[in-house]
């Protein structure tokens, strides 16, 4: 691994102007950018520490919904989220492992944007927003392929909003070895409809499946979605699973969702 | 009651406190002062031409001390195959060889062509990175699929061997005929193509060593994860680096696993030991675990087809097998016995077939070297058996139990010379059987398919067989059959004066647990406290020359040779003994710790006679030296034949092919059994290696011969949540005839016995619910590959 | 170079970074505390699981200097104050927990995570939240065993020893 020097702001505001350096670059829990250093393949010059921010950490209900700040580890959303928004809490347990969820962050996931990440399933299917130290970004603008997303150089997510569906499910299908999801779909019913985010499966990174909402959104039953087919093309094939059996999964683990969140 | 010491109690691990309070000593833990660091300068392409190596990019960076290339140990040896196999037309095999750093050519990824030492970790890391950008290297087309290696001469691993096959072997040779003619003329013939998975060992504690050199005295040392310090020592001193035996010290601390992984001798070895002595400081290496994917010998990866001929009732006529075995880039030490003498002799399994034969065409690719990973051969061989058994018994609508049960030889049958070459001693096969079935509750099956079906899953039910040949030998033989080492094993027990024990073995532990069952047996045998007897290993300073543990032959050859070294020190001890007490050394009995006067009270307790040993002031010098101390070696007449039958139930989830193992069962004969929490520790760690093999590891390089699943994010690993808890018993024990121990050795059982159970189950399962085209599916059976091939 | 305190074992500490010293660089080569391994490089194997301020953590994958001022207990501080092994520690060895033992150090910090959060755990649970710890001795077998042993939980039905 490179050197670097590390710094770590207490205040957004100390951030923000740490990231003015060359080479500066966020560090939230660290667990994917620090195996990704080690790889060689991230080389900051000066790591900025968001942890120490306590403006970025908490769950707490607000306007638009349940904030939850960047820096707030997986297994604090695991722990705190669950009274209001129980899928959400439930994905928030199933990611990686105890040791990855004590450091991991909700910020450090989606600004990764991995394709195969939990995290941007439930924003995408809550159609939540992403707050950066600029803007907010609704979700639907905000993933824009894998590991590419709408925030530009220097940019903060401070938090995310997530509006409270009446109901919601989270199915994972572990990819055996790394354990993210080889393909994981976010079932989310509003009022104004149902949405679905899928996870793991496509080239494209997350992605919604219309299909499945409007079929859902008329009748929220597993059954609602048997007639449906998802195009293979555009599957991620690899090493675990073909591009067909990531289609099936799709389909199946939506089914498995919906009948999930009740 | 079970015994609560000794031979036969499940006595605690004494080596286990200082693991469990983090004060194991791992070759990566030590500290030495002056010490310098080691970073090899790795291919990134699987075969090219090496044009420079950009050593003068490391020049001046900081902390940079030393750098190697290939040239500099182009005047000194390469590391030798240990096996030399004879091809079926009479010539040997190719045996390229193999440097210490890649000279000329890279052949696999990973393949190191340089080494920088640096005062610092990152600084030779950072050095390491400026050569491998500075150095040319040409990219030539890389050999990875067997198939067209063989096919395509012009695309060679090695340029002297023109069809990249080291050796076409036949076993044996003599049987062809006659197995050819029994397949032709057989009323039924069931053919199955299969690949036993390429594995990574992954030990959970990477290869690590460092290198001393002491300039006063001339004299090496070299601390490093091996399962057999004086293999290394010796590979090292005659053959790699001509450094004399006498003035190289290998030591082998704690290693955390082996799995077969580090018995070998690896470049890296040699080059701190060279780097050692030109910079007069000690040299230390450890792999990351990349490193580990990419440079550790890997284990299985063989291609083959079996055909099983039989009479329409399943009895079995004839075996024949035809395998394209991967060995990688360059000969591991024991990677041309592995697929031949460790596979094809138990190619008949535990079964009465009268004609078998056996052809294996081992391959070099451009690839890490493939050697013996836990089982070696043999699961490759009882996956090739137990599949294809199970197909036929579809073909043919009869049941895999009872077909099993009545090719099973009897127990009448022993001694029985087999068709490829083994005399088995002992066993009784129909024993483990009847008890596995019992353990399972075989009757019950159709009840909890029903409950699971009632939870949407497939349930299936996978029978195995196994049998093993552990402790290879004798060495005579091996001899003959190409082995370039001798394959006995040694022990020194040497009695204190105070009457404490120090027991020097030749057989390593890296989680077996010898430091406490050797003392149990000690202790057992002469009747002392376990906790007066200390087990010496892995330091070739200290204990005799023994080749270390591989092959689950600690106790079945060191043990033994421990057993007759303590024979001896009672027969001096009675010597002394009646000497002390006036008696003919024939009236002495010993027992419970006392030598005493055949039928009067009259005897002297080991202590005292230790301690007269050592203080010989009644004692009788004219005729016997003082000291008790004995060394015995010992080469065994046969190999042991353990043995077992194993049954896993599987649910398959229909809407993801996903696997899940609920239940496994092993009935297992080891022979006599000397601590029973180790035994069945050591059965779990195999069934879980084997249950991994079947259901989530596979080693894949791509075209180029980059290797895909060189991390644990691509590498499935088992978890806890992978497995069951596994119900294993070892009541059915028919004792080795031919060691005094009676023991048979069980290290590897699980991982032989498993993968086909596993695998069998699932089959089973998707033929239950009515995927009936599905009659075979390569390991791992993934959720990919199950979900496609119910869905083909 | 920056020097960084930290309290480990409830023992004051400090000792000279650079900014990609890691933390389980930090107990071995700093503070010479290997009991904490170090199995891979991709952040999966959990050999190196310590508590940094009551939670488990990969320490090959946390700066030290992020970690400055924590409370950190690594597998050194698991014994009892006289110097027996702890709870945990006497079940791994009563249910044989461990054979090479590289695993070890990480398997118990990682129990004892668990059993902080959730005293009686089941067997899926304890299952699953091993799933960072790799251990390639064992088959889990005893490992789990020992775990629920460690929890007080009659284990002697889970097959005989
Ligand atoms: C063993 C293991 C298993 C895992 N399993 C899963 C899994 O099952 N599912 C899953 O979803 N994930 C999984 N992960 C990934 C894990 O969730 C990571 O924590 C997460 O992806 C990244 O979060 P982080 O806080 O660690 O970010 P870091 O690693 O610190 O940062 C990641 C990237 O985001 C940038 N960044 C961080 N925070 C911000 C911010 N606030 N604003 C802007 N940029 C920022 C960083 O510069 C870096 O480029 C696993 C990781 C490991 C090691
Ligand atoms: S060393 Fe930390 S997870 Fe492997
Ligand atoms: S005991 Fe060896 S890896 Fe777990």
């Amino acid at each position: 691994m490179h050197n670097f020097d590390f710094v770590k702001p207490a205040s957004i505001a100390d951030a923000v102007k740490a990231m003015g350096h060359d080479g500066a670059q966020a560090l939230s829990g660290g667990q994917t950018l620090i195996p990704t250093m080690k790889q060689r393949l991230a080389a900051p010059t000066v790591l900025v520490s968001l942890t120490g921010i306590s403006e970025m950490k908490g769950v707490c209900m607000g306007e638009g919904g349940l904030h939850i700040g960047a820096a707030t580890p997986h297994a604090v959303v695991a722990a705190e989220a669950g009274a209001v928004y129980p899928a959400l809490a439930a994905l928030a347990a199933g990611i990686g492992d105890p040791a990855v969820r004590s450091k991991g962050t909700i910020g450090g996931s989606l600004a990764n944007n991995d394709p195969a990440a939990c995290y941007p399933s439930a924003v995408l299917a809550s159609g939540a927003t992403v707050v950066t130290n600029r803007r907010k970004i609704a979700a639907d603008d905000y993933f824009q392929g894998m590991f590419t997303t709408a925030l530009d150089e220097g940019e903060i997510i401070t938090e995310v909003v997530f509006p409270i569906p009446q109901k919601a499910a989270y199915v994972k299908f572990n990819q055996p070895a790394s354990r993210f999801a080889l393909t994981g779909v976010f079932v989310a019913k509003y009022p104004g409809g149902v949405r679905v985010a899928v996870t793991g499966a496509s080239a494209s990174g997350v992605f919604r499946w219309a299909e499945a909402e409007a079929a859902l959104s008329a009748n929220f039953a597993a059954g609602a979605i048997a007639g449906l087919t998802v195009d293979a093309s555009g599957m991620i094939g690899d090493l675990h699973g073909t591009q067909a059996y990531r289609a099936n999964l799709v389909k199946v683990l939506t089914g498995r969702a919906v009948t999930a969140a009740g | 009651m079970p015994k609560d010491h000794g031979i036969g109690a499940s006595s605690k691990r004494r080596e286990d406190v200082r693991f469990l309070t983090g004060k194991g000593t791992y070759t990566d833990d030590m500290n030495i002062a002056g010490q310098t660091y080691a970073v090899m300068v790795r291919s990134s392409v699987a075969h090219g031409r090496i044009v420079s190596v950009g050593t003068s990019a490391a020049e001046g960076m900081p902390g940079v001390l030393a750098v190697f290339t290939g040239e500099d140990f182009a005047a000194v040896g390469g590391n030798p195959a240990g096996w030399l196999i004879n091809s079926r037309d009479g010539t040997p095999m190719r045996e390229p060889k193999r440097p210490v750093l890649a000279h000329g050519k890279v052949r696999h990824v990973g393949d190191a062509y340089a080494a920088v030492i640096a005062e610092t970790y990152q600084q030779a890391k950072d050095a390491a990175q400026a050569i491998a950008d500075a150095s040319v290297i040409e990219e030539l087309p890389a050999v990875v699929n067997m198939a067209e290696a063989v096919a395509n001469a012009s695309n060679r691993v090695h340029d002297e061997i023109p069809d990249n096959l080291c050796f076409d072997w036949g076993w044996i040779e003599d049987n062809r005929a006659k197995v050819d003619a029994a397949i032709k003329s057989a009323p039924h013939v069931t053919t199955l193509e299969l690949v036993n998975n390429r594995l990574v060992p992954n030990a959970m504690e990477p290869r690590a060593s460092i290198g001393e050199y002491f300039p006063g005295t001339g004299d090496y040392k070299l601390t490093t994860t091996s399962q057999n310090p004086h293999l290394t020592r010796l590979l090292v001193a005659a053959f790699v680096m001509g450094i004399p035996e006498n003035k190289l010290q290998v030591v082998a601390p704690d290693v955390g696993g082996g799995f077969g992984s580090k018995i070998y001798h690896y470049g890296e070895e040699a080059l701190v030991l060279a780097a050692a002595k030109k910079l007069a400081r000690p040299v230390r290496w450890t792999a990351e675990r990349s490193e580990s994917f990419l440079t550790d010998a890997h284990g299985r990866d063989h291609v083959t087809k079996i055909e099983l001929a039989s009479d329409k009732e399943g009895n079995f006529i004839a075996f024949r097998t035809e395998t394209l075995a991967n060995v990688g880039a360059y000969l591991s030490n024991f990677s041309t016995a592995t697929p031949t003498f460790l596979h094809g002799t138990l190619m008949s399994g535990p079964y009465k077939v009268p004609n078998v034969y056996v052809n294996v065409k081992t391959v070099f690719t451009n690839t890490a070297p493939v050697d013996a990973y836990r089982g070696a051969g043999r699961p490759e061989a009882t996956y090739s058996l137990e599949r294809v058994i199970d197909k036929m018994c579809r073909e043919l609508g009869l049941d895999p139990f009872e077909v099993r049960r009545k090719n099973l030889l009897t127990p009448d049958q022993f001694p029985y010379q087999s068709p490829v070459g083994l005399m088995y001693d002992t066993g009784n096969y129909q024993a483990t059987l009847d008890k596995v079935c019992e353990m399972a509750d075989v009757a019950g099956f159709e009840k909890r398919r029903a409950a699971s079906a009632a939870k949407g899953k497939l349930r299936g039910m996978g029978l195995s067989t196994w049998i093993e040949a552990c402790g290879i030998a004798p060495s005579n033989l091996v001899g003959v059959l190409g082995s370039r080492v001798g394959l006995y094993d040694a022990a020194t027990v040497r009695v204190n004066a105070t009457g404490n024990l120090s027991v020097m073995v030749g057989a390593h532990s890296h989680g077996q647990g010898h430091e406490t069952v050797f003392a149990q047996i000690v202790a057992d045998k002469l009747g002392v406290p376990e906790s007066s007897v200390e087990i010496v290993h892995g330091d070739t300073a200290r204990i005799p020359f023994g080749m270390g543990s591989y092959g689950s032959r600690s106790l079945a050859v060191c043990g033994t040779a421990m057993d007759k070294a303590l024979d001896k020190i009672i027969a001096k001890g009675k010597k002394i003994a009646a000497h002390m007490l006036e008696a003919a050394e024939g009236d002495i009995t010993f027992g419970d710790g006392k030598f005493s006067v055949a039928g009067t009270d009259k005897a002297k307790t080991f202590g005292e006679i230790a301690f007269s040993a050592y203080v010989p002031h009644n004692y009788p010098l004219e005729t016997l030296e003082p000291g008790l101390e004995e060394t015995a070696f010992y080469d065994p007449a046969n190999f042991t034949y353990p043995a077992g039958a194993y049954i896993c139930e599987v649910e398959v989830d229909e809407g993801t092919g996903k696997v899940d193992v609920v239940a496994f069962h092993c009935a297992d004969d080891f022979g006599n059994i000397m601590n029973p929490m180790i035994v069945e520790g050591q059965v779990h760690g195999g069934v879980g290696q084997g249950i991994g093999q079947a259901l989530c590891e596979f080693t894949t390089y791509d075209e180029n011969g980059q290797l895909l699943t060189g991390s644990y994010m691509d590498y499935a690993m088992p978890r806890a949540e992978d497995v069951p808890f596994y119900n294993v018993d070892y009541s059915c024990q028919t004792p080795c005839t031919h060691n005094p121990l009676g023991v048979k050795g069980c290290g590897e059982a699980g991982a032989i016995g498993s993968p086909p159970a596993v695998v069998n189950a699932v089959i089973d399962a998707l033929q239950r619910g009515g995927h009936t085209h599905v009659t075979h599916i390569d390991m791992p059976v993934s959720p990919s590959r199950v979900w496609t091939a119910m869905n083909a | 170079m920056t020097k960084v305190s930290m309290t480990v074992n409830g023992r004051a500490v400090s000792a000279e970074t650079e900014g990609r010293t890691l933390l389980s660089a930090y107990l071995r080569e700093g503070l010479r505390l290997t009991g904490t391994h170090v199995g891979c490089d991709t952040s999966q194997c959990g050999a190196c699981v310590v508590h940094v301020d009551g939670k488990p953590v990969k320490s090959c994958t946390v700066f030290a200097q992020d970690v400055a001022g924590a409370d950190v207990r690594t597998i050194e501080g698991m014994a009892n104050a006289d110097g027996s092994l702890g709870v945990i520690q006497q079940a791994f060895q009563d249910h044989h927990g461990l054979q090479c033992g590289f695993c070890t150090p990480g398997m118990v910090m990682s129990a004892a995570a668990l059993l902080a959060e959730n005293p009686k755990p089941t067997e899926h649970e304890v299952r699953h939240y091993l799933e960072g710890n790799i251990c390639r001795c064992t088959g889990y077998h005893n490992i789990v065993k020992a775990v629920m042993a460690a929890s007080g939980q009659d284990v002697s039905a889970l097959a005989a020893e």
